[in-house]
């Protein structure tokens, strides 16, 4: 599946480097022609229509089609400074979540986690013997004040403008206070190698799709840079199919699982949102809605390890 | 105490070859930190994957014996400076031992540090993107600064007795002899000299004394800077202050011993010795365990949810067995040994230093890992190895290959070099003669 996913990635970049190409030159000098008479380029004589930068239809010979490699989105400059104007949120509704995990499967295909861990975890909550237990899945919270970006000695992890805490593994040491600051252990460290083909483990590491992995480096949720920066919801939110998980921008007030948008000042006041962990003071980005009025009774059909119970005895 | 010629000083403080045991002895060693070598290069090739530590026991006995080397190093301002200091003589003899002691364990704090990262390769990274405002920046500041000033406490005392050693050339052999005037040929022993360095001891005496309440006030804020139960104390610099200065006063008690028996040096460390250093150790085990009363009887008092799991599992759960090994064997058997005039004797002082530091490392292991996996938050969606730890056989391999480096540094040092100070016992004899 990703590898399918990255060849077309490949193929619509090589058309539209192509394309810019053929309308950035002046009739005088066309690029191909010196390579087409020193013999390298032969036409096929087959040609495909392209789209343009401009947004202009263009049609050209097969043979100039080149894969380039698929160079990170923005600069880490760029990824390190984030997106202005802008201040993420999530929020997670515990009446709506029954412990599917469709949330963590597609985070780690996303994320080309190693198999075994999560960053997204669904924990068995039961605050006291005769309360009520829920589902609470935890992402990293994104906190206002960080804990792990204190105590990072090289600003591997690091918090941008809009709120994001995100991790630049070419440069993280392997020290792991993050992973000992963290109240949340979110974090989820790079013990071995990553387990994905060699010719996606050698593309260059971006900090907003946090992938590859890198092997003796930490990682955690990203609240999808990427996704986020194209203007659409992270994976998780549009992999769960009760509509769980809400994201947005607090900057303009609203939140939205795909299915639904609210205003997230209002929907945090008539629900009584709330946040893991106030009294620390890390100020986290992800808020919860209380279990109430479930849509699903609590069952737990999973052992200690998270896994489905029938699952194992199959 | 007898009057000793300056002849024979020298003659029985010069460094002498090993015997068999000293040959069996520094094999083993080898032997041990060959294996640790090993062990760490296939760490290099395959990564941490080889140790135990997972996500929620996120740090091992890599980081228990990074600051059980930073804790016993701290002896070195100990005796060197603090005793100095207070006008104290008695301790002269021992200022060299200590000083050895925190030189080599420093070095191994360092190396082990670099054995648990990630990508030992970035290390530069700390110098290149460091900043300040992380405990690790401040570690490595004050590390870098404690070892440089524990080098010099070591080398200044060191220059007079370069002199007299380069006087009996025949004695020493010319390898030696190359070594002691590359070091130490410019002293002349002028009275110009001698001002200047014993001015410069009295200067660095004073300044390693916050340098050393620094290293390890910031190794204990490694933990203390996070929210996690058992760390998250104001306790914890004094707490790891108390317990350093312990540790190490135990380590110079077996090096006493054992340098002690291998060079025959009855009459320049005496049973007189072993009397006081164990009487201080005896103050220093009491001072830790009044930290340890503070450490854990306030938050069992209040039993907190967050603290309940990781108190439970050291009073009386899985880490129940260690932790009471650890208290009986740093504090309370060793107390009870040296309380006593005749626990002060050399054997019993010695087995009781041996105990201050086995119990002193499994309280390492107990700072570290019940705290680390008694997180806030259940474990949950993770393989079941992610749940315990017991290290693996190459983390145990690199410890101990850790502890044997560091005593081979001491070992060989005191092959090199007179593990006692030559000069300093002359001038204090001639002291004595006056007296």
């Amino acid at each position: 599946m990703s590898t399918s996913d990255t060849s077309r990635r490949d193929f619509l970049a090589a058309g539209l480097l192509a394309g810019a190409a053929l309308t950035g030159c002046s009739g005088n000098e066309n690029p191909f022609d010196k390579a087409q008479k020193s013999g390298m380029i032969t036409p096929t004589g087959k040609t495909v229509k392209l789209l343009s930068v401009d947004g202009e239809v263009v049609e050209m010979d097969e043979a100039f089609l080149r894969p380039v490699s698929d160079l990170p989105p923005v600069s880490n400059a760029e990824a390190r400074v984030g997106i202005p104007g802008k201040k993420f949120v999530m929020v997670i509704d515990l009446s709506r979540c029954k412990s599917v995990k469709a949330c963590q499967a597609s985070c780690n295909h996303a994320h080309e986690l190693n198999p075994g861990e999560n960053w997204i975890k669904v924990n068995v909550m039961q605050d006291a013997e005769y309360t009520a237990p829920y589902w609470q899945p935890t992402t990293c919270m994104h906190c206002d004040e960080p804990p792990c970006v204190k105590v990072c000695p090289v600003d591997a992890t690091f918090k941008r403008e809009d709120g994001l805490v995100l991790i630049d593994s070419d440069r993280c040491i392997g020290c792991r206070f993050c992973m000992a600051a963290c109240p949340y252990t979110t974090r989820v460290f790079n013990w071995e190698a990553p387990q994905i083909p060699k010719e996606m483990a050698a593309k260059p590491y971006s900090c907003e799709t946090s992938t590859p992995q890198k092997i003796g480096t930490v990682s955690k949720c990203d609240f999808c840079a990427d996704m986020t920066r194209k203007g659409e919801l992270p994976h998780c939110v549009s992999a769960c199919p009760n509509g769980v998980f809400f994201f947005g921008d607090m900057i303009e007030d609203t939140v939205s699982n795909g299915a639904e948008t609210f205003r997230f000042s209002e929907l945090i006041k008539d629900k009584a949102g709330y946040r893991l962990m106030e009294d620390l003071g890390t100020k986290p980005s992800v808020y919860y809605l209380p279990p109430v009025n479930r849509n699903f009774p609590f069952e737990d059909k999973e052992d200690s390890l998270g896994e489905k119970k029938d699952k194992i005895k199959s | 105490m007898e009057i000793i010629t300056r002849q024979k000083i020298i003659d029985d403080l010069a460094p002498k070859k090993f015997g068999w045991r000293g040959r069996v002895w520094v094999i083993v060693l080898l032997i041990f930190c060959f294996i640790g070598l090993v062990a760490y290069l296939l760490q290099l090739s395959k990564g941490l994957v080889v140790t135990s530590m997972r996500d929620y026991a996120s740090w091992g006995i890599y980081i228990s014996n990074f600051v059980f080397f930073v804790a016993i190093s701290l002896v070195g301002s100990l005796i060197t400076a603090v005793l100095r200091l207070t006008n104290v003589h008695w301790s002269t003899p021992l200022t060299r031992i200590a000083e050895i002691i925190a030189v080599s364990a420093i070095t191994f704090a360092s190396i082990i540090i670099v054995v648990d990262m990630g990508r030992p390769e970035r290390f530069y990274n700390l110098f290149t993107h460091g900043r300040l405002q992380s405990p690790i920046i401040w570690d490595v500041v004050v590390i870098t600064t404690y070892f440089f000033i524990s080098i010099l406490l070591l080398y200044l005392p060191l220059l007079a007795d370069f002199n007299i050693l380069l006087q009996i050339k025949k004695r020493t052999g010319s390898r030696l002899n190359k070594l002691y005037s590359f070091f130490g040929s410019f002293w002349k022993n002028k009275p110009e000299q001698i001002k200047i360095n014993n001015r410069s001891i009295q200067i660095l005496s004073i300044t390693i004394i916050p340098v050393a309440f620094a290293i390890h006030t910031v190794t204990s804020w490694l933990f203390a800077t996070t929210y996690r139960p058992g760390w998250d104390s104001t306790n914890f610099g004094a707490y790891f202050i108390a317990g350093a200065f312990l540790v190490g006063s135990g380590a110079v008690l077996v090096a006493m011993y054992i340098f002690r028996k291998a060079y025959k040096l009855d009459k320049y460390i005496t049973n007189d010795h072993f009397d006081r250093m164990g009487k201080i150790v005896v103050m220093l085990a009491l001072v830790y365990l009044y930290f340890n009363v503070n450490e854990f009887l306030a938050p069992a008092f209040k039993m907190k949810k967050t603290e309940e799991g990781y108190l439970h599992g050291l009073f009386t759960g899985v880490y129940s067995r260690i932790f009471w090994f650890a208290l009986s064997t740093a504090i309370f058997i060793p107390i009870l040994i040296l309380v006593n005039k005749k626990g002060r004797k050399p054997l019993p002082a010695f087995v009781a230093g041996c105990l201050v530091v086995i119990g002193s490392w499994f309280k390492r292991y107990l700072i570290v890992t019940p705290t680390l996996l008694n997180p806030l938050l259940p474990m949950r969606d993770v393989p079941d190895s992610y749940r315990h730890y017991f290290p693996s056989w190459q983390e145990w391999a690199i410890a101990m290959g850790s502890l044997a480096g560091m005593m081979l540094i001491i070992t060989i040092f005191a092959r090199l070099l007179p593990i006692i100070p030559i000069q300093e016992t002359i001038d204090e004899m001639e002291e004595h003669e006056k007296d």
